[in-house]
């Protein structure tokens, strides 16, 4: 995994961080409205109900969009192509990943392609990266 | 809201600073002071005549303290590249309202040489800093450009459709003296170019320039008696609208609503449907957006816009002239394009542009702010309807 940014947690996603360095994916749903949402917040994103709860994710989901940035700056490794890639969530979040496990070419990055998450260290942190799986595409 | 829009308001004096590029002799407070002076001679107004000053970038009172004007009424918002074209929503408002009568809205940034400039730095306790900053997806090329490939999957297009846009725009600045990359290139040539961030390579980025700009805003009854009253240009309907700091949480990947909702709203305001538009400025910090823009503001359907670039429609002679200086791709682009968008049409408007449409009565106008964060829309005439 190449270098970068550290993320530094907050209060409110300080269990979205203890989660990653736990090997889980923790996200949050909504006692009210029932929507599983991200970022984390202690309030639903789409009903502003305040009776949420974490919840550990299966991490499965589908290669949504990317681009293979061949210029990442410092403190990511430069000349290092690296994936940066949109990841829908089963549960339907979508979030900001990296693609790991395959060579940065596009013919390796199907859209809808289904991946799974794995988690990579990153400073004091835990990155939730993602691989593709075996599944066929649904 | 009547008085704001309908040709009420007018743009007397527009003006980009005299040189633009590489200018690493000017401060970023430089730029906007420059533009300023330029837009108020071009008004034939003194700083004394402004008493609304509004930026985005420094704090207005930065900008009018350091110009010795005394500001009854300021405004700094803040999203991003397009926060011009809120800035002329605003001030029309304030306007119509009596909050002021004369407003200079400015912009200037080193956004090559950096000069006077802060430091870049992302926040990495933020919401972007957290989810998105740690996976690369700080710098634009590698952020704003995230969606584009899913937005081509879904319509069945390709990076040729990137590539055509840049043909299309380059084919206008090759004309245009002030323009930063000025060689005529074909969709080959792009496609083979330099790879950034696939599936973008370097000319379906921006340039990377230092300059400024800068606008003045009066109600039209004024600007009648004002020198620069002859070449005013009016305000006949804007809108705004906006989602999020994080791309990756955008309501749609292959669409952004903000562009539906402002320029709904804009087209409404204006009474003025597509078929009146005359002329289009669409903010291209990456060549994915003219594509996003032309299906969102509703000037093509959907999965159409690659082929209206590339069938000549935003070309010399075509039905729909766009980024007629050549673009944030090609004429220039600080960091914040949205003043220079404006500033083209205005001159298109006018009739000076370097690269003139003929009878350009309408034009639109529409901004993107951060990366799909914000939208900004305008729709402005050479005549008061």
């Amino acid at each position: 995994m190449a270098d970068g940014a550290v993320p530094v947690p907050t209060p409110e996603t300080a269990p979205f961080w203890a989660g990653t360095l736990a090997g889980e994916l923790r996200i949050q749903q909504c006692n009210s409205c029932g929507k599983h949402y991200f970022y984390p917040r202690p309030f639903c994103r789409y009903c502003q109900s305040r009776d949420v709860a974490w919840r550990a994710v299966s991490g499965r989901g589908r290669l949504v969009s990317y681009v293979i940035n061949y210029l990442p700056l410092p403190p990511a490794k430069p000349n290092e192509p690296q994936i940066i890639a949109l990841v829908e969530l089963d549960e339907g979040p979508r979030m900001m990943t990296n693609i790991v496990g395959v060579s940065p070419d596009p013919v390796n990055l199907p859209l809808d392609g289904r991946v799974r998450v794995d988690f990579e260290p990153r400073g004091d942190q835990a990155l939730p990266v993602f691989r593709f799986t075996e599944e066929a595409t649904r | 809201m009547t008085g704001m829009h309908g040709g009420r308001i007018a743009i007397v004096g527009a003006s980009e600073t005299t040189e633009i590029g590489v200018l690493p002799d000017r401060s970023m407070i430089q730029l906007h002071a420059e533009a300023a002076l330029n837009a108020l001679a071009d008004a034939g107004l003194s700083a004394a005549d402004v008493d609304g000053v509004s930026t985005a970038g420094p704090m207005a009172l930065e900008v009018s303290h350091h110009l010795g004007i005394t500001p009854r009424w300021l405004d700094g918002t803040n999203v991003g590249g397009c926060s011009f074209m809120l800035l002329v929503r605003h001030a029309a408002a304030a306007i119509a309202s009596g909050a002021a009568d004369v407003v200079l809205v400015t912009h200037g940034e080193s956004g090559r040489s950096r000069v006077g400039a802060g430091p870049r730095r992302p926040n990495l306790a933020s919401p972007q800093g957290q989810f998105e900053a740690p996976f690369g997806a700080v710098v634009p090329y590698a952020t704003f450009t995230v969606p584009a490939i899913r937005f081509l999957h879904e319509r069945g297009l390709t990076r040729r459709d990137l590539a055509e846009v840049v043909v299309a725009q380059r084919e206008w600045a090759v004309d245009n003296p002030r323009a930063f990359r000025r060689k005529p290139i074909t969709v080959e040539q792009v496609l083979e170019g330099p790879p950034i961030a696939f599936p973008f390579t370097r000319d379906m980025c921006c340039v990377v320039t230092d300059a400024g700009g800068a606008l003045v805003l009066t109600s039209a009854e004024r600007a009648a008696d004002l020198p620069g009253g002859a070449h005013a240009v009016y305000l006949l309907g804007s809108g705004e609208s906006a989602e999020g700091p994080l791309v990756s949480q955008m309501d749609d990947v292959d669409s952004f609503g903000a562009f539906r909702r402002a320029s709904a709203e804009a087209l409404a305001t204006a009474a003025v449907s597509h078929a009146d538009i005359d002329h289009l400025m669409a903010y291209d910090a990456f060549a994915h957006l003219p594509l996003y823009m032309l299906e969102d503001i509703g000037f093509v359907g959907r999965g159409e816009s690659g082929a209206f670039i590339a069938d000549g429609n935003t070309r010399k002679g075509g039905k729909l002239p766009m980024n007629t200086n050549g673009g944030g791709l090609s004429y220039t682009h600080t960091g914040m394009y949205g003043m220079f968008a404006i500033q083209e049409a205005v001159r298109q408007l006018r009739g000076e542009a370097a690269v003139q449409v003929p009878g350009v009565e309408i034009s639109f106008v529409q901004g993107v702010g951060l990366f799909f964060g914000a939208a900004g829309s305008l729709v402005l005439s050479s005549r008061q309807p």
